[in-house]
């Protein structure tokens, strides 16, 4: 027992000692920063250990007292919260994407859904994020939009909501929910719709006055011990090569 | 029912053993030392919670909607799960316990599966299977029936993860009913119905009422298979354990009063396990 113990302590230590990059990020950033952690390691040889969830998620665990080096915020709200409490290095926080709302819904189209009114007609399912995960509180705002928009009426936000069967916690629920058609339509953002993804859903505009723009802050924590490190690999996140990846999966690089 | 001479001589086997000396020492402290660490691991998390939670509790958050939502939904389902499982898992379990036939071994170990099975994986089949495109879905959805999103969703859920802790219970519990008296029922001209529902169903009640609660804790911690089921939709598919996880992110006093009253129910479902499986058989029927 006690033998065992001490065994998982040394390898524990062991393990903290080699050089690594704990980047915790939002979700929507998944296939991107794959990519993009996965060059960086290749160019500098530090492990990028990647968590990905709902940034609001990532900020509870941050809060609790979860290490990490660098935080990668899908809204400015999150990290803003961070910033304010000290958890996160306010000079060394950066905007390094933008990135838009859309309306998916499944290849076939259960609902018959062609423009943003149809959100409206009743009975359709549509699922969208928590109030808290950042899709979420981008569609509520696209929503609010929508409703101050003569050509939808202030009822539209209501109409739309009471259409609302799921909550999810990541936009990557609410993008398989409709993949797998158990949901008729779901707000997520453009870049969510990668080349993989199109086979199964098609994308439906919002106007672009109604849009919303959504921007990616990048910061490094106050606790982390690898400063310079976190300072490199944001640096790589801003350089041409990273803003290529962000633009095939539909971010607009900064 | 043993008999008094085997209780005699089990008796003094125990007492020799208990008179085993063994010298109280390095090994006695050991266990001591691992006693106690293992009760600290068990504990500290449950009393976290209370500490914890102690400083943003107040009154007002047991009346927020989303915990009177989780609650009230927790609740229903969970009861409406047993409901099922009972009704229909009784006369199963009884079959089970006292019958061979072609195919009982596959039925058996389906019975068993859903409690290895991880819950996402029980939640992804679930969606394969009763999904708007799954297996029979797409016929249910051509029929009119969608249940993805809705209530029932979630007993779906519940009933598939929770059912086995009944059925398995409920069958040893009449495995254990000495044919004897069924027999004796028998001759003194009771119909085989009768005799299950005044004989064997008496005998093995506590152990059926004991698998019961033990199903209706399981429905009532239901998460993985219901979040990908069921969605996540408050005061319809939302239950506590889904609202302590969409709270934690949000409103973390929401989620901690939420996982406060489920400790608490924990508390009361093992006391009412313990409290039930004490007495197997019930006195009337002993004497």
């Amino acid at each position: 027992m006690v033998l065992l113990a001490s065994v998982l302590i040394i390898s524990v230590g062991i393990c903290a000692d080699e050089p690594e990059l704990i980047v915790f990020c939002a979700a929507s950033l998944t296939g991107a920063f794959d990519e993009i952690g996965q060059m960086y390691e290749d160019s500098v040889e530090i492990p990028v250990i990647l968590n990905f969830d709902g940034t609001q998620a990532i900020r509870t665990q941050v809060e609790q007292g979860a290490y990490a080096d660098v935080f990668v915020s899908a809204n400015q709200k999150h990290m803003k919260a961070l910033m304010a409490e000290g958890l996160v290095n306010n000079d060394s926080v950066v905007l390094f994407a933008k990135n838009s709302m859309v309306v998916v819904v499944p290849k076939d189209n259960p609902a018959s859904i062609d423009s943003i009114d149809d959100l409206a007609n009743p009975g359709v399912k549509i699922v969208m994020g928590t109030k808290d995960v950042p899709v979420g509180s981008y569609a509520l705002l696209v929503l609010d939009n929508l409703a101050s928009d003569p050509n939808y009426g202030p009822d539209y936000k209501d109409k739309v909501m009471s259409n609302v069967v799921s909550q999810e916690t990541t936009v990557a629920f609410v993008v398989s929910k409709v993949a797998l058609g158990e949901a008729d339509a779901g707000f997520a953002y453009q870049s969510d719709v990668t080349s993989e993804l199109s086979k199964r859903v098609t994308k439906i505009e919002i106007p672009e006055e109604c849009n919303v723009v959504a921007e990616y802050p990048i910061g490094i924590l106050e606790e982390s011990d690898r400063f310079d490190e976190g300072e490199d690999f944001i640096n790589f996140v801003l350089s041409e090569d990273a803003g290529a990846i962000l633009e095939n999966y539909g971010f607009q690089p900064i | 029912m043993v008999s008094s001479q085997f209780r005699q001589k089990l008796g003094t086997r125990l007492g020799k053993r208990r008179h085993t000396k063994y010298k109280p020492g390095i090994l006695r402290l050991g266990l001591g030392l691992l006693l106690i660490l293992v009760g600290a691991f068990l504990a500290l998390p449950v009393l976290s919670l209370f500490l914890k939670s102690y400083a943003g509790f107040s009154l007002q958050t047991l009346k927020d909607p989303m915990v009177v939502d989780a609650l009230s939904l927790s609740l229903f389902t969970s009861a409406f799960t047993v409901v099922v499982v009972v009704l229909l898992g009784t006369p199963i379990s009884y079959v089970n316990s006292r019958f061979d036939y072609p195919g009982k071994e596959v039925i058996d170990s389906l019975i068993e599966l859903p409690v290895v099975m991880p819950p996402a994986v029980a939640g992804i089949a679930l969606l394969m299977a009763f999904g708007r495109m799954g297996v029979l879905g797409q016929y249910m959805n051509a029929w009119g029936l969608s249940i993805a999103f809705t209530t029932l969703a979630v007993v779906v859920a519940q009933v598939f993860v929770s059912a086995p802790f009944y059925l398995r219970q409920a069958r040893i519990s009449f495995e254990d009913v000495d044919l004897v008296y069924e027999e004796a029922a028998r001759t003194l001209g009771a119909t085989p119905v009768y005799a299950f529902f005044h004989v064997t169903m008496p005998i093995a009640l506590n152990g059926l009422i004991s698998g019961a609660i033990m199903t209706f804790a399981r429905a009532l911690g239901e998460f993985g298979a219901t979040i990908m089921f069921a969605g996540n939709f408050q005061g319809r598919t939302q239950t506590m354990p889904l609202a302590i996880y969409t709270a934690m992110q949000g409103d973390l006093d929401v989620s901690l009063c939420l996982a406060l009253i489920l400790v608490a129910l924990s508390f009361v479902v093992i006391a009412l396990v313990k409290m039930f499986t004490r007495r197997r058989i019930p006195r009337h029927v002993r004497n």
